[in-house]
């Protein structure tokens, strides 16, 4: 650009000489700030050419802009800077603190043309100093001490490299710090093993837990300020707990495992019970037997007598028995025994009773209400679910209550509020129905026995007709029978309180049972002491059937299997059982089932197993096995298919009863 | 607390009459931990059984269980040519007999 411009300039004062002053005078300023010795030279060189060339002819360049006389004319000025135009105009740097780059104003502006290192040293300086020692010991002729030796000859070799460089080595030996291990050893955290196992059960009782949790936290908030007070007393009760717990939560299981070691003992006859079955049956032709299993009998009970039994219907293996005393100079106390045939050696539930018991009925569905009456004429109720030993209900203190013994109790169904009640009848001759209100017992008489005409008629009201017996019709419970001592059977119903609807004249003597058959509506079967067992139809003054069994008659019981099938206890402690589908006149079989001299006094079905059980004066209790005989089923017609159900069994019974009519 | 001191003295009672039954050789009642808390044998065979019975029966009822988690264990027989062992688990407790059946 510099050359351009001088050209043309040089040119320009070619064609016009009289700016040559001018043009001379800028070349001479333009050295500085072009810094271009041949533009100088060439400057100089044309004008000097050009004062030379003044007499000739104008020479142009081929190469030669062509420019018009305007910009020929036209004046350029120069101007001169102090700046280097090499030097880079737009040096950016990296700012670190502001994180971009930034362009850097003040660009060294400095131009080096020539650069020459002098070998010339300061005298003044160390290195001078050095040399001209050096050198005035080379003139002395050398020192004697090793180290200017060294020193010297370090320097001859200096003095004989010459190293473009000026290359020091300088090492210098620092003195090492030992090196010390420090270290510092912390206790370390506390381990503890754990492990468990995770299985499905544990998973499952885990969430189990958190659901408890759960609700109990739910509970908590909602009941949160009425039960403060009860939380505080369960606080109490959960520290007591905590500090007996000993011994006292095994209670289920070491009843489990009295009744196992009970099952291990008894294993043959719990064999028996569930699958003997004696073949024996087949040769005797229509005669059966009974097989004794368990015997159950209570230490503590051993004065008293077997008074009452009862099934539980709800559990198959539980039974009752009440303990009393059927004489009347012998009354002493009296027990409610509860035993189950998964423990043949010890009963269940003992309640001690201030008076004998006589007669006892569990509730048909809630299988823990007993109704129990006593020797006084007392009746109560036991709950088997408290723990108590004290009956929930009881008369005695109640107006009502019976005068004297009580002799059979019975069960009814719940009344239209819905209270459980039950009637009673006693040797007073009332009947009595209880109803179980809150926390009472209340009575209402249902009907006064009978008196029998050979009593006179002003003491008619003073001598009552004792109710011996009491059951009520299966289907209309409505109907129910009472046996009396003086052998006569009243049937009455609920909804007259005024009068009997029937009278049969049964027995000589007291009637000891009463009962409805099962299945057919109109027969009932009646025992007494005078030996006789009578089944009657209802519609019928006299009996249908007639059995004498050679002593007193003290329970009879039909067969909850079959219409046709009864059994009989006597007080030579025999069992008669009966099928009048098979035979009409005789027992099927008759067994002695204690020692001598031991009087039998109840005899009961169980309404699921082929048992019996029978309660003798010792206060023990046998349980035996009906043999297949006693328990047969009507041959079926070949390629029939055998009928079951309560029909069949009222058939049974019906073609007996009219064949015998 | 008086049904928790009835409960305590039934169960001691109870644990009576199964001593006194016929064929029953011994009763040990174990913790949860497998330790025995009360024992009719001495005390090497106590400790022997307890041990040996603590593992059978945590293996017999994680078996029960993991079959069925809602199932549990009831109890075990282990009838062997002398004697019978009946084990019934508890909660926090189980129960051994040993008796000879045939006795």
């Amino acid at each position: 650009m510099g050359n351009e411009e001088m050209n043309q300039k040089t040119k320009h004062m070619l064609q016009a000489p009289n700016v040559n002053s001018h043009q001379k005078a800028a070349v001479a300023k333009g050295v500085k700030a072009i810094g271009k010795k041949k533009d100088e030279e060439e400057g100089l060189d044309t004008a000097e050419g050009e004062e030379w060339m003044q007499g000739k002819t104008l020479v142009k360049p081929p190469d030669q802009l062509d420019l018009t006389e305007a910009e020929l004319n036209e004046e350029i000025t120069r101007v001169l800077k102090a700046s280097n135009p090499n030097a880079p105009q737009n040096v950016v740097r990296y700012s670190f603190k502001e994180g971009c780059y930034k362009p850097i104003v003040f660009v060294d502006q400095m131009a080096i043309h020539f650069e020459l290192e002098g070998n010339l040293v300061h005298k003044e300086s160390d290195e001078g100093r050095r040399l001209m020692a050096k050198q005035a010991e080379v003139d002395d002729g050398g020192g004697v001490e090793r180290p200017d030796n060294v020193a010297i000859k370090a320097a001859k070799r200096e003095q004989k490299l010459t190293n473009q460089f000026n290359f020091n080595e300088r090492a210098s030996q620092t003195l090492n710090n030992t090196p010390r291990d420090i270290s510092c050893q912390t206790e370390p955290p506390p381990r503890a093993n754990f492990s468990a196992t995770a299985n499905q059960w544990e998973i499952y009782d885990f969430y189990v837990e958190e659901l408890q949790r759960r609700e109990k936290s739910k509970e908590k908030h909602e009941g949160q300020f009425l039960n403060k007070e009860e939380d505080k007393s369960k606080k109490k009760m959960i520290q007591a707990e905590t500090q007996n717990d000993d011994i006292s939560q095994l209670a289920k299981v070491v009843k489990i495992i009295e009744r196992m070691v009970n099952q291990n003992i008894f294993d043959d006859v719990a064999q028996d019970f569930m699958y003997f079955e004696d073949a024996s049956d087949e040769f005797r032709g229509e005669k059966g037997t009974l097989l004794p299993l368990w015997t159950f009998q209570y230490d503590k009970a051993k004065s008293l007598s077997v008074t009452a039994l009862c099934w539980n219907h709800k559990y198959n293996d539980l039974f009752a028995v009440g303990l009393g005393s059927h004489e009347f100079t012998q009354q002493g106390g009296g027990m409610l025994l509860f035993y189950t045939l998964k423990n043949p050696s010890y009963p269940e539930f003992i309640f001690n009773t201030a008076s004998g018991v006589m007669c006892l009925d569990i509730h048909e569905h809630l299988s823990y209400l007993v109704a129990v009456g006593l020797y006084d004429g007392c009746v109560a109720v036991y709950n088997l679910k408290k723990k108590t030993d004290q009956p929930i209900y009881n008369s005695r203190a109640s107006s009502g209550k019976h005068t004297s013994a009580v002799m059979q109790v019975k069960w009814q169904k719940d009344d239209l509020d819905s209270n459980h009640n039950f009637i009673s009848v006693s040797a007073d001759g009332r009947l009595v129905s209880w109803t179980l209100v809150k926390h009472e017992l209340v009575f209402t008489e249902i009907i006064k026995l009978p008196v029998i005409d050979t009593i006179p008629d002003d003491l008619k009201d003073v001598i009552p007709t004792v109710g011996t017996s009491l059951d009520f019709h299966k289907q209309k419970d409505y109907s129910f029978l009472v046996g009396t001592e003086h052998g006569k059977i009243h049937k009455g119903s609920k909804y007259y309180s005024s009068k009997f609807l029937e009278k049969y004249d049964a027995h000589f003597m007291n009637v000891t049972r009463v009962k409805w058959n099962p299945f057919h509506p109109d027969v009932f079967i009646s025992c007494g002491w005078d030996w006789m067992v009578k089944i009657w139809d209802q519609t019928m003054k006299s009996p249908v059937f007639t059995f004498e069994l050679k002593t007193s008659v003290t329970d009879v019981a039909w067969a909850p299997y079959s219409s046709t099938v009864f059994a009989a206890v006597t007080t030579d402690g025999k069992v008669h059982v009966f099928d009048l589908n098979i035979n009409k006149y005789e027992a099927l079989c008759q067994q002695k089932v204690v020692s001598k001299k031991t009087k039998l006094f109840n005899i009961e079905f169980n309404p699921v197993h082929p048992i019996i059980i029978v309660g003798d004066d010792r206060g023990h209790v046998t349980s035996l096995k009906l043999s297949p005989n006693l328990r047969k089923k009507p041959k079926e017609k070949k390629g029939q298919d055998l009928p079951k159900g309560p029909e069949v069994e009222i058939a049974k019974m019906e073609q007996l009863l009219s064949s015998m009519r | 607390m008086l049904d928790i001191e009835c409960a305590g003295a039934e169960v001691e009672e109870t644990i009576k009459r199964i001593q006194s039954q016929k064929g029953v050789q011994g009763i040990i009642i174990v913790n949860a931990e497998g330790i025995p808390i009360k024992s009719t044998l001495d005390n090497s065979s106590t400790v022997q059984y307890a041990g040996n019975v603590h593992q059978l029966l945590m293996k017999a009822r994680g078996m029960v269980r993991d079959i069925d988690p809602q199932n549990d264990l009831t109890f075990l027989r282990v009838r062997s040519k002398k004697n019978e062992i009946m084990i019934a688990p508890d909660k926090d407790y189980f129960l051994i007999v040993i008796q000879n059946p045939t006795e």
